[in-house]
């Protein structure tokens, strides 16, 4: 077949379903600071999707900034560098919030943020270059999801990837983290851009971003036009509408390209990888300095807030210290939400650490977290009309109530990517997302029994 | 943080919606309608409606509390079937009849099934075929409009545009628009319809598939039979039917496919009965019919889920 350069889309294509959530961005002006250095960090062993890691560290011994701290054999996993320089404390069991108890490293800080004598910039010329430095990075997806960016960008052989979509859409309100980073970090996400299509040898890169920031589509649309490189001009900025849940993986595929990733596949097969912005940046600064991730923008706001703001702190920073420099809470904080409001986690606990993947803490009044109660259905039809993935929550609901694993799979009960769009819009305050979840482990329970 | 933090699945936010507010924005698309009752039909409309009402909240209370279920009267739903019955029924009714109705929607079609949202039938339109089973003659007695004004004691009686229509007699379309006809107290004029109808759009209440493709599938079922389609779309309880019946979300289909199919059905039911049935009217019955084939009609138009027919064409 012959082959034909793509071109850069000039608007996006229809996607189907969402909601229209106000977006409560308090935080979209708001200049990163750097949080100071906090006495201790925790870092638990998983924090990514896949194998978790091992510590190969001891209690008492010094470690620097950058050191690695726990490594894994397995592909899908990524090592935990030190984020701060200090004396490990312990390793201590920790239960991260999917209930899973996980080791943890902790490491009492001496303040003086030295960097470790090990780190040198890596030299990338191969796609396995990149392979293997962004592997050693510890970069996972930074929106949220935590899967480890080199499997991501490692296109399996028969496959072929020529799209690569910077996803830059933002959709949960509140969340403003990554908007900080298109305006603040624009350089390097441009030179990050610039080097996965180099090393890759992709046909073009399209950023998608939310119409709801326009000095960042601004600011990235400039710096594309200074760019000297030959790769600039495969570089377009496509503006979406701002409609939860446009920055959801398979959603954002089907705006920019009008691709389908066929049900239970990954973007590659539908020719595109996928990057967080942040994460693109984050290359580019590793292959110029060689440092770990270490480091996160978090943006910390909600109404039990004092000062709602974006900061910049170690991975692994409590989030009790955070909230303190935050000014601490006011109007007595009900409930805690790590990531943004829509999938974010409830914790039980500001006792938590900040995760790599983390974006978001929120903290809510009672006002803001006490939800109505559940009444019956009343099969309205909100739910099935809006569901991005065309799924019908309702008919999961029924069937997880009669246990029917079969009618579930029919549904495509696995395929739901728990954005919270019909819970969200649900007039009977059904807990949806949750009966979704209990669906999905019915329906693996059944293909565990067939497999035996 | 003295207290304990609360907990919840995501999501944390809600749009605000809820079943209350839906049910009050239908019981405002439904004044239209009830105000023009009363001044075509004079303010014994308004006391039926009361009755209808408040047996059917009662109703409500009592069964949910003997069935030792959770109170439920506070979604408003009971009202809302109270008000669609009483402008189901011929003004001239007995109110205890009336009260009966009330109470075989609630008791009987509703509650028995489990209450809101469980249900298989509309509860107010089985209510109406139950009374016309039961009263045949008070059901059929339709009396003429502002007859309150003659001063008479009892209602002096006329026929409904659809029986004058096959009687041979021909109904100035302005009648029927302004509802100045014999017929069921909420389904004679169509303005006050139609006003319900916009308002229910605006606020996103209904969608405005079932309406439409029930009015466009009797219009092109007309059409098709040389019917005049403006005076059937006019006459009985096609508009109320369609506006206020057909879309009630426990009794029609969940998806837009299945909505399309259940409205065809609808129509094309309510053309044949009216043209080829011994009955009077045809939409009460037609609606039911479809009713009870909900969820045939959701199984076989379920949307596929996104990537599903990709996912045939890869092979694995």
């Amino acid at each position: 077949m012959e082959k034909t350069c793509l071109s850069l889309p000039r608007k996006p294509f229809r996607t189907r379903g969402g909601a229209h959530i106000s977006h409560n961005k308090n935080t979209r002006d708001s200049r990163s600071v750097v949080m100071p250095c906090p006495k201790t960090v925790i870092l638990p062993m998983s924090q990514h999707i896949g194998t978790p890691c091992t510590p190969v560290v001891k209690p008492g011994m010094h470690v620097c900034v950058g050191d690695v701290i726990g490594k894994c054999e397995s592909m899908i996993s990524a090592p935990i560098h030190a984020s701060v320089s200090g004396r490990v404390q312990s390793i201590r069991k920790i239960q991260l919030p999917n209930g899973h108890m996980n080791d943890a490293v902790v490491i009492e800080s001496d303040g003086e943020m030295k960097l470790s004598e090990n780190i040198k910039p890596p030299v990338i010329s191969t796609p396995q270059d990149l392979f293997n430095a962004v592997h050693a990075s510890g970069l996972v997806g930074l929106g949220g999801a935590g899967f480890p960016t080199h499997v991501k960008i490692n296109v399996p052989e028969g496959k072929h990837a020529d799209t690569l979509i910077i996803n830059c859409a933002e959709c949960e309100p509140y969340i403003t983290a990554d908007h900080r980073e298109a305006v603040e970090n624009t350089e390097n996400v441009i030179s990050g851009i610039v080097l996965m299509l180099r090393i890759l040898k992709l046909d073009r890169a399209v950023v998608g971003i939310e119409d709801n920031k326009p000095d960042a589509v601004k600011a990235l649309k400039k710096a594309i036009s200074e760019c000297t490189d030959a790769e600039a001009k495969k570089i377009g900025v496509l503006t979406l509408k701002a409609r939860y849940p446009q920055g959801a993986e398979k959603v954002m595929i089907k705006a920019v390209t009008n691709r389908v990733v066929p049900m239970g596949m990954l973007p590659v097969d539908a020719g595109c990888i996928v990057m967080n912005i942040t994460s693109v940046a984050f290359v580019s600064s590793y292959i110029k300095t060689g440092i770990p991730l270490v480091s996160k923008r978090i943006t910390v706001d909600g109404s039990a807030v004092t000062e709602p703001k974006n900061v910049i702190v170690p991975i692994g920073t409590h989030i009790k210290d955070i909230i303190d420099f935050c000014g601490g809470y006011k109007d007595n904080c009900r409930k805690l939400i790590l990531g943004g409001p829509m999938m974010g986690i409830a914790l039980e606990t500001d006792d938590f650490p900040i995760l790599k993947q983390s974006n978001a803490v929120l903290a809510f009044n009672k006002k803001d977290a006490v939800l109505s109660t559940p009444t019956a259905c009343i099969r309205c039809g909100r739910c099935v009309k809006n569901c991005p993935f065309s799924l019908m929550p309702a008919a999961i609901e029924t069937a997880v109530k009669l246990h029917d694993k079969d009618k579930l799979k029919k549904l495509g009960v696995a395929d739901c990517m728990e954005c919270g769009t019909c819970a969200y819009n649900c007039p009977a305050h059904r807990p949806l997302v949750q009966i979704i979840r209990q669906g999905k482990m019915i329906a693996a329970n059944k293909a565990k029994k067939q497999g035996v | 943080m003295e207290e304990l933090l609360i907990i919840s699945p995501s999501p944390h936010i809600t749009s605000g919606a809820s079943t209350r507010k839906i049910m009050l924005d239908v019981i405002i698309a439904l004044l239209p309608a009830v105000a023009a009752s009363a001044v075509i039909f004079g303010l014994r409309s308004l006391l039926i409606i009361a009755v209808t009402v408040t047996v059917s909240v009662l109703s409500e209370y009592i069964s949910r509390k003997v069935m030792k279920r959770d109170n439920t009267i506070t979604d408003l739903s009971a009202v809302v079937t109270g008000i669609l019955l009483a402008l189901n029924l011929p003004v001239g009714i007995n109110p205890l009849c009336a009260a009966f109705g009330a109470v075989t929607a609630i008791v009987v079609v509703k509650q028995m099934f489990g209450g809101i949202g469980n249900n298989f039938v509309n509860p107010a339109l089985t209510a109406r075929i139950v009374l016309l089973s039961s009263f045949p003659s008070q059901m059929t007695t339709w009396a003429q409009p502002f007859w309150y004004k003659s001063g008479s004691v009892d209602a002096v009686t006329c026929a409904t545009p659809l029986a004058l229509h096959n009687a041979g007699e021909t109904v100035p379309v302005l009648d029927l628009f302004f509802g100045t006809t014999g017929g069921c107290m909420g389904e004679t004029c169509a303005m006050a319809i139609l006003i319900g109808f916009v308002y229910l759009l605006i606020r996103r209440v209904i969608s405005p598939v079932i309406p439409l493709t029930y009015i466009g599938t009797v219009a092109l079922m007309s059409l098709m039979f040389g019917q005049d389609f403006l005076f059937e779309l006019l006459s009985g309880g096609l508009l109320l039917g369609a506006v206020f019946m057909a879309t009630d979300y426990t009794t029609s289909p969940i998806n837009t496919k299945g909505r399309v199919v259940f409205a065809v059905g609808c129509g094309v039911l309510t053309f044949l009965i009216r043209h080829f049935a011994n009955l009077p009217e045809g939409v009460s019955f037609s609606i039911m019919i479809m009713n009870i084939l909900v969820p045939l009609i959701e199984r076989a138009t379920a949307p596929r889920p996104f990537g599903e027919k990709e996912s045939k064409n890869v092979t694995v």
